[in-house]
């Protein structure tokens, strides 16, 4: 049984504007020891989906279930919620300076979580607090334990947030976007660190980034979010070498790598959608060169690909790779890029781009019957479009 | 070489010549910035001084993009808020477009200020979220009373116009605005007053990937079309590397090395440069697996009371005893150009593979936490 089991999650807000869809029906399963990656755009609910199940979304409406080691944090009253959190889901959050108190010392801060969950004396927790602080390689611990916040760096304090979540050996942690304000090295240190401890004490995690090259380094397994949803689903090397998703692959070919250096990117053209309004059928549908009539009027479901490796998009997934010879081209297209130049994702999509385009011009794929063309996939994609964009567009 | 001010310091000299062209839109010279650090209840430190910036001498030319990285709280963000007179400076000069603006008045700042903006990295902290956007972009025009009325909503419409926003949602709220589209709000203000320089601190860390690449395609295009100079602050390593023709490196207050792109990227020189470049993650699961990575062990040391000598020191694979001793100057080493300068006593040869960090000093990490 998975350590965290979250089916059809639903969460909204009402505001003056309308009714904010943040969280559109998400399930995803986290098991113990494995690292759950979630990705997607800017304000497509990733923050709001893990708040929610840490009971850190007051006002909001909220439906589904979320099971952690079988019972329902959706359901639980406040106290019960109150003793989960942090005794057995910790959270890190981006900015360390902002969940850190600024007027207590690093270690009282540390030693009061504790003696909160925990009957134990101080002096206990303060040990345990020096304790943590050097785990998590904070030079001369204890006397940096009376430390205030400030008088830590960045990557200092980000280390004493995982080690402030690690203080009551929880079953889970979540890190919202845990290294973005970091540099490369300490990024690289905080990444290895809670790696490490995560073998050691068989931690479950969900880290929510931007950085795919935190993701390529991290994850087991990876959703990708957008609008409010999960669009696609797989293990890390699926998900970068076998995209699915049209917005997943999007995702990866915009990522700037050593050979582009100079070039152009290739962003996906449009803007997000508003989640008071969001387009009908297939949300991504405004800004998808691959749209097809049903993806307007139709909401496509999670479709299962391969053994775990979801999409919810109508393209066929024959055409899309991973018929047997297309799998073949693609994983030495992969391999090759690898080897050059490490742009696999690229090759591997722009193969899969080539594919496609053959593929939708035959008369006769029968998987593509009933989703005929639609001529929007030549027009302009939206009225939003940039200039910078223009140049973007096949 | 630049024709310099009377009184440049060598380092600026230096700076000048790393430049390698007559074409300097803005030099520093051992530009410092100070920070008073006063008693308080918060703060129980004793008097003393935060040294965030510490002698940076460097020069942007017209029409180039300068990358400026380095390690958490070097210094970067308080060296863009002095290149753009945000800040007043403690010591040393900086010329823009051939003027000594150093020590201007605001009053005096004011025609220069029209031609340095900054954008910032927060797209949804930086914008008063009760102002229509029109009258956020329009802001540049009332503060240098520019233009009034219908004229200055058609300037405001085609500035939004111009970097990819409808026109006619001139009256909207920033909260109607996606992440992406309130920075390109953040970079129409900037462009309000066509400026010949315009510092990004951070500007698409919190986007993702896909906006960001709008984003900096955008600033591109902007940049070809309106002569654009920038400076470019990031974390995300290509980024920086898909943006810039020259990067400059930062370590607690200083610049040590500065390259063009493709010589930085391929052979840095200094350790902390060679450090930094292998720690960048990898979009791609199978080569991240693979890598090398140099992890440093220890923190930033404190700028209050940075490390005598090279201050990289106490943390670097190669320090030998001057280090400890002697600063070094930034300057071309090894066979490197004169555009390519690097302030090390013992630079990476060519090829050259920076061993572990050195032997655990007091103030690194415990045994058993040593990063690969
Ligand atoms: N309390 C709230 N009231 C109204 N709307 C909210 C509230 N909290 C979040 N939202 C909206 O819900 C949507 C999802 O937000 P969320 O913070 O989860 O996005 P995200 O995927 O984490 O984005 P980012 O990558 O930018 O952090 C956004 O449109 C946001 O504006
Ligand atoms: N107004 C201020 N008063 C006192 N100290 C400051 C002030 N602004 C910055 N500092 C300190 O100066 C140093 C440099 O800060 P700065 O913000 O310039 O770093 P940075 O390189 O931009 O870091 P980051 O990459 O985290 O944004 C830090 O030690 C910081 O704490
Ligand atoms: S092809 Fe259709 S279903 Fe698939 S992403 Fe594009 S619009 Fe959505
Ligand atoms: S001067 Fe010495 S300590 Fe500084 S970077 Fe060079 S070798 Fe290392
Ligand atoms: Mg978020
Ligand atoms: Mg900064």
């Amino acid at each position: 049984m998975p350590l965290l089991e979250v089916r059809d999650l639903t969460v909204s807000f009402h505001t003056s504007d309308g009714l904010v869809q943040a969280v559109r029906g998400v399930s995803f399963d986290v098991e113990k020891g494995h690292t759950l990656g979630v990705v997607g755009e800017s304000g497509s609910g990733k923050t709001v989906c893990t708040q929610t199940l840490l009971g850190l979304t007051p006002g909001a409406d909220v439906s589904g279930q979320a099971l952690f080691d079988g019972r329902d944090l959706l359901r639980m009253s406040p106290a019960e919620l109150q003793r989960v959190r942090g005794a057995r889901i910790a959270a890190i959050f981006q900015d360390p300076l902002s969940s850190l108190h600024p007027l207590y010392t690093v270690g009282w801060q540390i030693v009061e979580m504790i003696r909160a969950h925990r009957h134990i004396a101080r002096s206990a927790a303060r040990a345990r607090a020096i304790e943590l602080l050097d785990m998590v390689g904070i030079p001369q611990a204890a006397s940096r334990v009376d430390d205030y916040p400030h008088q830590f760096s960045g990557g200092m304090r980000q280390r004493a947030m995982i080690a402030m979540a690690l203080a009551l050996d929880p079953d889970l942690i979540i890190a919202d976007e845990p290294t973005t304000a970091l540099d490369a090295t300490v990024q690289a240190q905080v990444i290895e660190l809670m790696t490490k401890l995560q073998t050691e004490f068989d931690t479950a995690l969900i880290i929510i980034t931007h950085d795919m090259g935190v993701i390529a380094e991290t994850a087991d397994e990876v959703m990708v979010m957008y609008a409010g949803k999960a669009v696609e689903k797989a293990d890390r090397r699926t998900l970068f070498y076998f995209p699915h998703h049209p917005y997943t692959k999007g995702l990866l070919e915009s990522i700037p790598g050593s050979t582009a250096a100079g070039e152009r990117l290739r962003p996906i053209p449009g803007q997000p959608p508003s989640l008071i309004s969001i387009p009908t059928g297939c949300a991504f549908h405004p800004r998808c060169q691959y749209v097809m009539d049903r993806c307007i009027s139709e909401v496509p479901p999670l479709f299962d690909i391969a053994g775990g490796h979801t999409s919810a998009c109508f393209l066929p997934t024959q055409i899309l790779g991973l018929g047997e010879d297309v799998d073949r081209e693609r994983a030495s297209a992969a391999a090759a890029g690898r080897a050059e130049n490490g742009a696999a994702a690229r090759l591997a999509a722009r193969a899969t781009e080539e594919i496609e385009t053959a593929g939708v011009h035959l008369p006769d794929a029968g998987v593509l019957a009933g989703a005929g063309m639609s001529d929007r996939s030549r027009g302009p994609r939206t009225s939003q479009n940039s200039p910078d964009d223009a140049g973007t567009q096949p | 070489m630049t024709a310099l001010p009377h009184g440049t310091s060598p380092a600026a000299a230096a700076a000048a010549a790393a430049a390698d062209e007559d074409d300097a839109l803005l030099t520093l010279d051992d530009v410092v910035k100070h920070f008073p650090i006063r008693r308080g209840i918060v703060i129980k430190s004793e008097v003393g001084q935060v040294r965030a910036v510490d002698g940076v001498s460097l020069t942007v030319r017209r029409g180039e993009t300068l990358g400026l990285v380095g390690e958490t709280g070097c210094g970067k963000s308080t060296l863009a808020r002095c290149m753009t007179r945000l800040y007043p400076l403690t010591s040393g000069r900086i010329t823009f477009d051939g003027h000594d603006i150093s020590r201007l008045s605001p009053r005096a700042m004011r025609p220069y200020r029209r031609q340095m903006q900054m954008i910032f990295q927060d797209p949804y902290g930086s914008l008063n979220p009760h102002r229509r956007i029109g009258s956020i972009i329009g802001d540049p025009f009332a503060i240098h009373g520019v233009a009034d009325g219908p004229e200055r909503k058609r300037k405001v419409q085609e500035l939004m116009e111009l970097v990819g926003l409808n026109p006619e949602h001139f009256n909207r709220f920033p909260s109607d605005f996606s992440g992406g589209q309130r920075q390109r709000i953040g970079v129409a203000r900037a462009l309000a007053l066509r400026p010949k320089l315009i510092v990004c601190d951070e500007p698409v860390s919190a986007l993702d990937v896909s906006i960001q690449a709008q984003i900096i395609n955008l600033l591109q295009t902007l940049q070809s079309e309106l002569g654009l100079t920038y400076v470019f602050i990031a974390h995300d390593l290509s980024v920086v590397e898909h943006v810039s023709d020259r990067v400059a490196v930062m370590y607690l207050g200083k610049v040590v090395e500065i390259a063009e792109r493709a010589a930085l990227y391929s052979t840095p020189r200094h350790p902390y440069t060679a450090a930094l470049l292998s720690a960048a993650s990898v979009a791609d699961p199978d080569r991240a697996a693979v890598r090398q990575r140099i992890v440093l062990h220890g923190d930033v040391p404190s700028p209050i009371d940075p490390p005598s000598g090279c201050r990289f020191h106490p943390r670097c694979p190669k320090a030998q005893e001057i280090c400890g001793r002697v600063q070094p100057d930034l300057v071309p080493v090894l066979a490197d150009p004169p555009k390519h300068v690097t302030a090390c006593h013992f630079p990476m040869a060519d090829g050259e593979k920076l061993g572990p960090a050195p032997a655990e000093p007091a103030d690194a990490h415990p045994p058993g936490i040593g990063m690969r």
